[in-house]
């Protein structure tokens, strides 16, 4: 199984809008990243640039529409259309969600959120599974940022992501906003579930802008909405967990009202600094 | 207090009519209708945004509002059934044509149908197009007979509205206008490089490159254009369908 192996530096993920500056001067990016189910046409536009950036940089590759979480099992048609995209662009990561997004024969296209039990334990764990051996390489899991709780869950998430990776082998995936949201939405301390993260199977960060609004009582609800810079309280969770652990590679998302590229090659630079702060701290 | 299945999660989630499953919870009370209502919204949001983007020209049309108010409705009755968003909508014109709402603007499921073609020529597979001198190297005597194989990205849009012209003025390749000449357009949808085009066809153009892609040789195809434009000028209408980079081989 080829391990996930991205650069412990500042990725970006890659908007087509952006492809003529970016292809125009060599950028100060460690990777990129693009959502999967971009790349499964035949051909056109979108595979002659995809395959410009991965001679240039790193890639990760980001599904969006596998449904891990699916108490069903997952489509064998959108496997096989993964396995054509990771064996054409050979990413050094494939990451996908702790979620389920198809039921049925309906795709929700949204990350949805699971119990976490023994049952789905199993469940998420035999897929990953699947998905591994298909592709032949490890894929990271990434915990989501979730609005609503279930009276049936048994499991702590990260114990629940702590467990799957022992079980399946897989990388995680650490959402530092998904973190700072799940957390206030669920008033719970980010901190305390970050101690509680198991950080030696983190293979990458994600780093993105959430926008507020107010739940059914008037309490704050924040969502996961990529479309704003990264917001300070998620910095300071990031620098403190990086201090913690070292460098690693950690992208900036921003996928709805995607600014200028320098605004967001900006946004990498400065994820970039903290991870240099830490180089240095654990070189010394 | 019953289990939350993902039947029932998924059920409410796409009909606001449902009530909010139970067994759903939050730190400050039960029955959280507004944190479901973030996935709903989601659900909805995204979809109607994933028709938006690719059809536009229509959205233009119809105006933001309308557009997201007709998507919606063809989203509750034709959920996409893959993950794979750049293929959703193949049938929204379809839908859009018995959209009663939409009927005063009879000339929309044609616009769409093209914007739906040029979404499809935009993913399809890359080849590279025949020179147009190759058809020089064939003896006379021959060219009847010939067979043509389609570029994967070519396909045919037949309106009895100028959808072309209409299509193009809210696209922003042709200024806003009257249109003088409201008569019924065809267009050859078409990407031989990277950018897609759409040219439209003199009368008798469309049925003779359908024919020509569907393995009907040169005579027939030339035949049945004729059928339907007795002015049908062969030799203009292959040079162009060359020039435009529509075939990928002479058989």
């Amino acid at each position: 199984m080829k391990p996930s192996e991205l650069p412990r530096r500042a990725g970006v993920g890659f908007k087509p809008e952006h492809f003529a500056e970016i292809n125009a001067a060599s950028q100060p990016i460690g990777f990129f990243e693009v959502h999967a189910e971009n790349y499964m046409g035949a051909g056109g536009p979108p595979h002659a640039q995809l395959g410009k950036l991965r001679r240039d940089y790193a890639l990760s590759i980001h599904g969006v529409g596998l449904s891990i979480g699916s108490m069903q099992p997952l489509d064998k048609e959108h496997l096989a259309r993964l396995k054509i995209v990771c064996d054409r662009y050979e990413p050094e990561s494939f990451s996908e969600h702790l979620a389920w997004s198809s039921h049925d024969t309906t795709f929700l296209n949204d990350l949805l959120p699971l119990p976490y039990t023994e049952a789905t334990l199993a469940q998420v764990c035999a897929h990953i599974d699947q998905v591994q051996t298909l592709l032949g390489r490890q894929m990271l899991l990434e915990n989501p940022a979730t609005y609503l709780l279930f009276e049936e869950s048994t499991i702590e998430e990260t114990e629940f992501l702590a467990e799957v990776a022992q079980r399946t082998g897989c990388g995680l995936l650490l959402d530092v906003n998904n973190v700072f949201v799940a957390a206030t939405n669920h008033r719970l301390d980010p901190r305390d579930y970050l101690k509680r993260f198991p950080v030696q199977w983190i293979r990458e960060i994600h780093l993105s802008g959430h926008s507020e609004t107010l739940d059914d009582a008037g309490a704050p609800l924040l969502i996961d909405s990529h479309d704003t810079p990264v917001k300070d309280p998620v910095w300071d969770l990031y620098e403190e967990l990086i201090a913690r652990t070292g460098p690693i590679a950690s992208l900036v998302e921003w996928d709805n009202d995607v600014p200028e590229w320098p605004v967001l090659r900006a946004e990498a630079e400065a994820a970039g600094a903290i991870l240099r702060r830490a180089t240095e701290r654990h070189a010394a | 207090m019953s289990l939350v299945t993902q039947t029932e999660f998924a059920a409410a989630l796409v009909d606001p009519g449902l009530a909010v499953p139970e067994g759903l919870a939050a730190w400050n009370g039960p029955r959280p209708e507004r944190r479901f209502g973030v996935y709903r919204n989601n659900v909805a949001v995204g979809l109607i945004g994933a028709l938006a983007s690719r059809f536009p020209a229509a959205g233009k049309i119809v105006g933001e509002e309308f557009f997201a108010g007709m998507a919606h409705e063809f989203i509750r009755l034709h959920p996409p059934r893959s993950p794979l968003l750049l293929a959703y909508g193949d049938d929204f014109a379809d839908f859009v044509e018995c959209f009663e709402p939409a009927a005063e603007i009879p000339y929309l499921p044609d616009v769409i149908r093209l914007e739906a073609a040029r979404g499809k020529a935009y993913h399809a597979a890359d080849a590279v197009p025949i020179d147009a001198s190759l058809l020089a190297t064939v003896e006379p005597a021959g060219l009847e007979s010939l067979c043509f194989t389609s570029h994967p990205s070519a396909s045919i849009i037949r309106s009895t509205h100028p959808a072309v012209t209409i299509w193009a003025m809210n696209a922003g390749e042709m200024e806003l206008g009257e249109i003088a000449d409201w008569t019924g357009e065809d267009a050859l949808v078409i990407r031989p490089e990277m950018t897609v085009e759409a040219h439209r066809l003199p009368p008798g153009g469309a049925v003779f490159l359908k024919r020509l892609f569907d393995g009907i040789d040169l005579g027939h195809a030339f035949e049945a254009a004729l059928a339907e434009a007795a002015d049908f000028d062969l030799s203009a209408n292959l040079a162009g369908a060359l020039a435009a980079g529509t075939f990928t081989a002479i058989r």
